[in-house]
């Protein structure tokens, strides 16, 4: 677990966050925050707004009404971000981290000392000079979740990071994930795969159409969903 | 077409026997286009980035400017750029008219605005799939420029070809500000608008079969060395 310590971003908090496009409300007005500790994982159906809210709470779009707070500033450069794609650098795979580790100025010893670290603890060290557009899918994720460990965030992002992938791929990227976590790094996820909520989640934030209708420790989530929306959900009936 | 068998012999002859007129106009053509092309190069293909990636006060005007620059006439630049050089322009002391360089800069001015333009599109189209990533790992826009001219640089190399072409082909502007003086500043066109000229249209002919020759050559080239570097890089 990470320390609460002197400086840490942590707690966030979405306050009265909404985001409008095109006329229509993708995120309709809630607040929820982000504590240090537990595994969150933002669980819902197709289009209740998941993606949004990471890139609102990320600060890669900006929010039609409410605010984003953080604990300290410049909150962007301690969290990092896993898309459901990742865009891959043409350049090698190690170069990848690399590259990530320029952005945030470390440099000569200390950047191939992460960058050796995290490509060993991803599986990718024989891959590592391999160009990045030429690996797998899997192996590809594992390089993102490679590259946004190697900066060290006190926060990581994960957008569906599994929804492409076969089993044996998710199952690499659950472990990789626990093992960011067990470093000290508060984890929230994305998913719309009831599995992996259940496998990965500490806390559920649950979402519907853009609203936030329960947020709750999972074992709880899971036995006694609090409102029928989620409790469908649970069921398996679809809802939009 | 009797010319074009004649023109046939010609090209050989001055091939195989090396004809040193026609060595010393091929190299100066080729100084010429090249290093224009290297310019024009260094200069559009940042300015082609920065006009996709960065949002400044004039930039749609710039942005379309340097499109409309694309279709610039030759013999207008060259004559705009003769009376910047001429003795009683502003740059006459430079004593540069109807030097090689003065051609040189007439086609960094021609050339810089198609690479820009060519590059500005293709680093704007990068840009949509990079843009959410490298803004999350920490990219400024300015920072993102060097990263995505690296990463289109295949697609880039044809925007430099373009500009090639243009250098190569082109004969107004080199004409006015080169003069074709024999020996100085005759390059492949002017040689081939002189003959022309004069009537000798199988020697005119033959000199545009080698230039054809020389164009094939240098995007083969190009062609190739992607081909190595795309297989080794992806």
């Amino acid at each position: 677990m990470s320390t609460p310590g002197h400086g840490s971003i942590l707690p966030g908090r979405l306050e009265g966050l909404v985001f409008e496009a095109g006329g229509r409300r993708l995120i309709d007005g809630f607040d929820l925050s982000f504590e240090v500790g537990p595994r969150t994982v933002i669980l819902g159906p197709n289009g209740a707004g998941k993606s949004l809210t990471l890139r609102l709470a990320h600060g890669l779009i900006a929010p039609s009404a409410g605010r984003v707070v953080w604990s300290a500033p410049r909150a962007r450069r301690r969290q990092a971000l896993v898309f459901q794609r990742p865009v891959m650098l043409r350049r090698s795979a190690a170069a990848n981290v690399d590259y990530a580790l320029a952005l945030r100025g470390i440099a000569g010893a200390e950047r191939a000392r992460r960058r050796g670290a995290v490509l060993a603890r991803t599986g990718l060290s024989d891959l590592a000079r391999r160009p990045a557009r030429v690996l797998s899918i899997g192996e590809q994720q594992r390089l993102a979740l490679a590259r946004a460990w190697a900066v060290e965030p006190e926060l990581l992002f994960l957008d569906e990071p599994t929804a492409s992938l076969d089993p044996a791929a998710t199952r690499a990227v659950e472990e990789i994930v626990n093992a960011i976590h067990g470093a000290g790094t508060k984890i929230v996820m994305t998913t719309h795969d009831l599995g992996q909520a259940r496998r990965l989640a500490d806390e559920v934030v649950f979402l519907h159409r853009g609203r936030l209708v329960e947020h709750a420790p999972a074992e709880r989530f899971f036995a006694a969903p609090a409102t029928p929306e989620a409790q469908a959900f649970l069921k398996g009936e679809l809802l939009w | 077409m009797n010319e074009f068998s004649q023109a046939f012999g010609a090209t050989g002859r001055m091939i195989t026997t090396l004809d040193r007129d026609l060595v010393e106009i091929v190299v100066l053509s080729l100084r010429v286009s090249l290093t224009a092309v290297a310019v024009a190069a260094l200069v559009g293909l940042p300015l082609g980035a920065a006009l996709a990636l960065l949002r400044f006060p004039g930039r749609r005007a710039l942005t379309v400017a340097v499109n409309a620059l694309m279709g610039l006439p030759p013999v207008v630049l060259g004559l705009i750029v003769y009376l910047l050089l001429s003795r009683a322009g502003p740059l006459g002391v430079l004593g540069l008219l109807f030097t090689p360089t003065a051609m040189i800069v007439a086609q960094v001015l021609l050339v810089t605005p198609i690479i820009a333009a060519l590059a500005r599109q293709v680093v704007e189209d990068l840009w949509t799939e990079y843009e959410e990533q490298l803004r999350s790992l920490g990219a400024t826009p300015g920072r993102a420029i060097p990263t995505l001219l690296w990463d289109g640089r295949f697609s880039l190399v044809t925007a430099v070809l373009a500009g090639f072409g243009r250098a190569s082909a082109e004969v107004g502007a080199v004409m006015i500000v080169g003069g074709n003086i024999d020996h100085v500043t005759r390059v492949m066109t002017t040689a081939i608008a002189l003959e022309t000229a004069r009537g000798d249209l199988a020697l005119a002919l033959g000199l545009g079969i080698i230039l054809l020759l020389l164009s094939l050559a240098v995007n083969g080239t190009a062609f190739l060395l992607g081909e190595a570097a795309r297989a080794g890089a992806r």
